[in-house]
């Protein structure tokens, strides 16, 4: 049977798919962010890592959903999705494959499970799913897994509520254990973390917020799940409610997660940056060394 | 139902009076949304690269196709993102604007804070804005 192996948690603000794009990866500003991908990206080319299927929880930035369609929770269930031009051109990066048996069955499986999903075949994906990609797997010329976009609406208020998105992930959990083909599946939960991207309070971090969500994460999601929307955006900011989809990802881990890597960085353009690899107590591998890493000015707030 | 526990149902009369209580932000409400429908998606257009280039060669011009409110058409042509924020626009539609316009994220954020890119982008590096004092209104914390 398949089974959700591995959460792993990513940012994907977009500015990373530029500093890909022009060459500055390396420098001053960006060095540190992608020396702090480079562990998960060694970890997820190492045997037994590499996932068969992604389920990519993200949300849609206003680029395959207009202000004419507004779905709450969606799932791509076709072959193969391509970057969407936003304004710039599309991402030079290869399609997304799907896996349309797996997503297929996701979405029965969750209308079934009282998540009345809506389900889209001909969809382009934004940065907020094509830049986890890059992060994790570099620069390949296709995808090394196949990936089934779930793109989440944070954007149009009131999102879904932590609560229901942790209990989503649970119903995604169940709905890959009764797929019968025997299948390395993720599920990764995107976006964050704190940030604010309009008005006077644009700029906003909160690295106190920050941590304490990532060590809820680990240890008591189901407390974590039940924070309002009305604290997100007073402590994370008006965009650091995108933290609601890495519940999704931790809902489909079940009860118990050993956290076997976390980054934090301030800043990556307006965005505290969060990266983490957790997996299932009881299948879990070993941690890597270093196991937390902190950089950019989260570090110099760790010193005091 | 009458054996299963009655839900908690949130207000929703309160749960949006309380977005109104955070300085310096307005969060995309149906209200907003309404309000906004056309400039947003006016910003949507600019996904595709022919209707950039017609918007770049006049954009007073191609203005004029979209249903805008003259305050809307303003706050556009004068990249005031805070206006076109007022006038329902919503961040990630107006980002296809700002990109058409070869800027950033960082440098359309900043733009909206009363502080030049330079001193922004400086913030930023210095950990963010601090949450002291910009999490509620009424309470001051």
């Amino acid at each position: 049977m398949a089974r959700v192996t591995t959460g792993i948690t990513s940012s994907h603000i977009p500015a990373l798919g530029a500093a890909i794009q022009t060459g500055t990866k390396g420098n001053d500003y960006w060095g540190p962010v992608f020396d702090g991908y480079e562990p998960i990206k060694k970890w997820i080319y190492e045997p037994g890592n590499m996932p068969d299927v992604i389920v990519l929880v993200y949300n849609d930035h206003a680029t395959a959903f207009d202000m004419n369609v507004i779905p709450t929770f969606s799932i791509g269930c076709a072959e193969s999705f391509a970057p969407a031009d936003e304004g710039w051109g599309p991402r030079p990066v290869p399609d997304v494959i799907g896996h349309p048996d797996l997503a297929w069955h996701i979405a029965q499986s969750l209308i079934l499970d009282d998540f009345d999903m809506c389900i889209f075949n001909d969809m382009k994906v934004d940065h907020g799913c094509t830049v986890p990609l890059s992060m994790v797997f570099g620069e390949p010329s296709e995808w090394p897994c196949k990936v089934i976009p779930f793109p989440v609406n944070v954007v149009t208020y009131p999102p879904p509520s932590g609560r229901r998105c942790f209990n989503l992930g649970d119903s995604i959990k169940a709905a890959v254990e009764s797929f019968p083909e025997d299948l390395n599946v993720h599920v990764w939960g995107t976006g964050g973390m704190s940030h604010q991207l309009q008005g006077p309070r644009a700029g906003l971090i909160n690295k106190e917020f920050d941590l304490n969500f990532i060590d809820m994460l680990i240890k008591d999601p189901e407390t974590l799940s039940r924070m309002p929307h009305i604290q997100y955006l007073r402590e994370a900011g008006s965009e650091g409610i995108e933290l609601v989809m890495w519940l999704i990802m931790r809902g489909a881990l079940g009860d118990k997660v050993r956290d076997l890597y976390t980054f934090y960085h301030i800043p990556a353009s307006n965005t505290a940056l969060g990266a983490m690899i957790l997996q299932p107590e009881e299948t879990a591998g070993e941690p890597l060394n270093p196991r937390v890493v902190h950089s950019g000015h989260s570090l110099a707030a760790a010193a005091e | 139902m009458s054996d299963e526990k009655k839900k908690e149902r949130i207000d929703i009369h309160a749960y949006l009076a309380e977005f109104d209580d955070i300085p310096g932000t307005r969060v995309f409400t149906a209200q907003r949304a309404r309000k906004g429908y056309w400039l947003n998606q006016f910003a949507m257009s600019l996904m595709k690269e022919e209707n950039r280039q017609k918007f770049k060669e006049d954009n007073a011009a191609y203005l004029e196709n979209w249903n805008l409110t003259d305050a809307a058409k303003k706050a556009v042509l004068a990249r005031d993102y805070n206006a076109m924020i007022d006038e329902g626009g919503n961040v990630y539609f107006l980002s296809k604007l700002f990109s058409a316009d070869g800027q950033s994220f960082q440098t359309a954020a900043g733009s909206m804070t009363g502080m030049t890119p330079e001193e922004y982008a400086q913030m930023m590096i210095n950990g963010g804005r601090s949450p002291e004092g910009v999490r509620s209104i009424k309470e001051k914390y």
